[in-house]
């Protein structure tokens, strides 16, 4: 089979942020891959590096963050050799991202018409009234009643949901190739965020777009990707495809974040617990990151950080334990 | 059974909304609910945002007077307490809420965080007080080193066990939690949740755990009760009820959110609730679910349900039960 190029490619990544207190190393050395039309997942706790992630990819890591050293290839394209200039061509039209709070990330002075339409005048050229009417489909098709008179809303005006839809028809106004979802549904009702996720799905399989979904909820991933990597203190350490990762979770801390939620199908007496909790990345723990919380530690993991082992072609993990089994 | 430790009869809260000097409209907040805790078990109080979940709770502890109904604790009504008696209250009860960041203040050292409720009702000064303050602090899993500390240096889960010690401070016997894992990453909400249980047994504590995650109250709660704009629409046992839900609010609420393993999620995969919540300012006449329903009939829109018993304390206002 010939091998096609992944639509964005995410190499040895590090990202790093220099304050007063010392060196934040809040990616150290990311690799992952989204093919195109593929539904990609990461999943950590707070300040494991997701929004970092996603920040570097947009080019909006802010100061005293820099990225230090990596690739990130987007169609061929080494995005961090791009000016800024270029990267606004990139950003809104063929990568955009949908944020965790469509209350903060709209602006209250314009009419959600307008807002929507923005994308297509700024990248495409559009006439605004050309524009204004392609923003009423795009509001249609996102599932909002009346969309003609709602577009002629404001922010206010809507409820959470119906904000959350406006900024799904944004990102997807310029039919970008990656769409990236910050926490999209986070902030949302259970019957809302289901709305929004069959919403979002069905999106995807009708436009084709590739999706790098960011969230902190196994049961979204398991719901809404294809692949999934999981991060943890700024490293993935796993990366499989979404059936293999729930049935088969290799690295121990997926193993044990798996088993601290609390069901709601089956009664546990007590719920696991990870011992300890997150390292501070300004001097994260030597060798793997995980070893002072892992219960199968040995002294390797102390000395040497563990390098990303190919478990099959659709499984990767990046733990001195599995190395060791795989041998 | 015991006596229950909370009794809420007839229970309701409306706003009034005034626009220049006339009540123009309600916000019917909480409608005519009828309540019970009972005594060392943990109820859980589901819904989405707006269904009056917290006022209830805030009603239960007289935050809010109630605009009808009584709320009975102990056997004795709230609304008649006299200023001691409330004081008392105040010292047998106590909150944990969602925001341990805004919830602690930022000027204070730990030691006087957890302290304070102690001077309150001047339980125990000086020396005294701070052991208690020590014991409170082993008693969560924090170090003694942590109380000359201010709350921006402690990480949220430390913030939700500090916010935890204060509350047991007054040695209370009823705890409202209100959505009080929300804001944690799951394991350290594993952490808190495990905690919460010990201190449970350990102290016998009553516990009024407000949540919209249904895995949480599933697995914290004894009771749970599903709450839709202003009703209490299903309560019962956790297990049954879960297993077992009858009220299409429940079906759908248990169905819409997202699940890990596929064959669950197959199963639920067709039952897809339409449509948002209804303003509570003017509330759906009859049933207040009937819009989004999907077994509506004729006679959902025009009068309410009752809450009624469908066998072992498993109470359903629904008039289309399958």
């Amino acid at each position: 089979m010939e091998k096609v190029d992944p639509l964005l490619s995410v190499k040895d990544l590090k990202t790093q942020f220099f304050t007063y207190g010392g060196v934040v190393q809040a990616l150290d050395e990311v690799s992952f891959e989204i093919h195109s039309g593929e539904v990609f997942g990461l999943v950590g706790e707070s300040g494991c590096g997701k929004s970092v992630t996603v920040s570097s990819i947009l080019g909006l890591v802010q100061k005293p963050g820099r990225i230090v050293s990596g690739r990130i290839d987007f169609k061929s394209e080494n995005l961090l050799e791009k000016s800024e200039r270029q990267m606004n061509d990139v950003r809104g039209s063929s990568i955009s991202i949908i944020f965790q709070d469509p209350t903060s990330s709209l602006n209250p002075l314009f009419k959600i018409g307008y807002q929507v339409a923005e994308p297509l005048i700024y990248h495409q050229y559009k006439k605004n009234k050309e524009a204004q009417s392609r923003a009423v489909e795009l509001l249609k098709r996102m599932g909002i009643p009346d969309p003609a008179k709602k577009a002629k809303c404001y922010p206010f005006e809507l409820s959470g949901g119906m904000r959350q839809r406006v900024m799904i028809a944004m990102a997807l106004a310029c039919q970008p190739d990656l769409l990236i979802a910050d926490e999209p549904t986070t902030n949302l009702d259970v019957t809302i965020e289901r709305q929004i996720l069959s919403l979002v799905r069905e999106l995807q399989a009708e436009t084709g777009t590739s999706l790098l979904w960011i969230t902190h909820d196994l049961a979204i991933i398991a719901e809404m990707c294809d692949r999934v990597g999981v991060m943890y203190a700024g490293n993935i350490v796993e990366v499989a495809d979404v059936k293999t990762l729930f049935r088969d979770p290799r690295h121990p801390y997926t193993v044990k974040l798996l088993k601290a939620i609390p069901s709601e199908e089956h009664s546990v007496d007590v719920l696991d617990e990870i011992p300890g909790a997150v390292p501070q990345l300004i001097s994260p723990p030597p060798g793997c990151r995980f070893h002072p919380r892992c219960e199968h530690a040995m002294e390797i993991c102390k000395v040497q950080k563990p390098a990303v082992n190919q478990l099959n072609s659709d499984h990767s993990v990046a733990c001195h334990l599995a190395a060791e089994e795989g041998r | 059974m015991s006596a229950p430790l909370f009794k809420c009869e007839n229970l309701s809260k409306f706003f009034p909304i005034k626009s220049f000097l006339k009540t123009t409209a309600k916000v019917h907040a909480v409608d005519h609910v009828d309540l019970e805790i009972p005594l060392h078990q943990t109820y859980g109080l589901v819904g989405e945002s707006g269904c009056g979940k917290s006022t209830i709770s805030r009603t239960i502890m007289g935050i809010t007077s109630p605009t009808t109904g009584t709320v009975k604790y102990n056997g004795r009504d709230t609304s008649r307490f006299s200023k001691k008696e409330w004081l008392d209250f105040r010292k047998r009860t106590s909150f944990v809420f969602q925001d341990p960041y805004s919830t602690l203040d930022p000027r204070m050292i730990i030691a006087d965080v957890v302290g304070e409720p102690l001077a309150i009702h001047k339980v125990a000064f000086g020396e005294d007080r701070e052991e208690i303050v020590l014991n409170l602090m082993e008693l969560v899993g924090l170090k003694s080193d942590h109380m000359y500390r201010y709350p921006h240096e402690f990480s949220g889960g430390q913030r939700q066990r500090i916010a935890i010690a204060r509350a047991l401070a007054g040695d209370p016997e009823f705890i409202l939690l209100d959505e009080a894992t929300s804001a944690l990453d799951v394991s350290v909400q594993a952490k808190i949740l495990n905690l919460l249980n010990r201190l449970k047994s350990e102290l016998n504590l009553t516990y009024l755990f407000i949540s919209h995650n249904l895995g949480v109250i599933r697995y914290i709660s004894d009771k749970v009760g599903v709450m839709y704009l202003g009703k209490l629409v299903e309560e019962g046992e956790t297990q049954k009820l879960l297993d077992n839900p009858l009220h299409p609010y429940t079906i759908g609420l248990l169905a819409a959110s997202p699940k890990i393993d596929p064959e669950l999620r197959r199963r639920t995969a067709d039952v897809v609730l339409t449509g948002e919540v209804p303003s509570a300012q003017n509330p759906p006449p009859g049933c207040r679910f009937h819009p989004r329903c999907p077994r509506a009939t004729p006679i959902c829109s025009q009068s309410v349900p009752p809450l009624e018993d469908v066998g072992e304390g498993h109470r359903v206002a629904c008039f289309n039960l399958e």
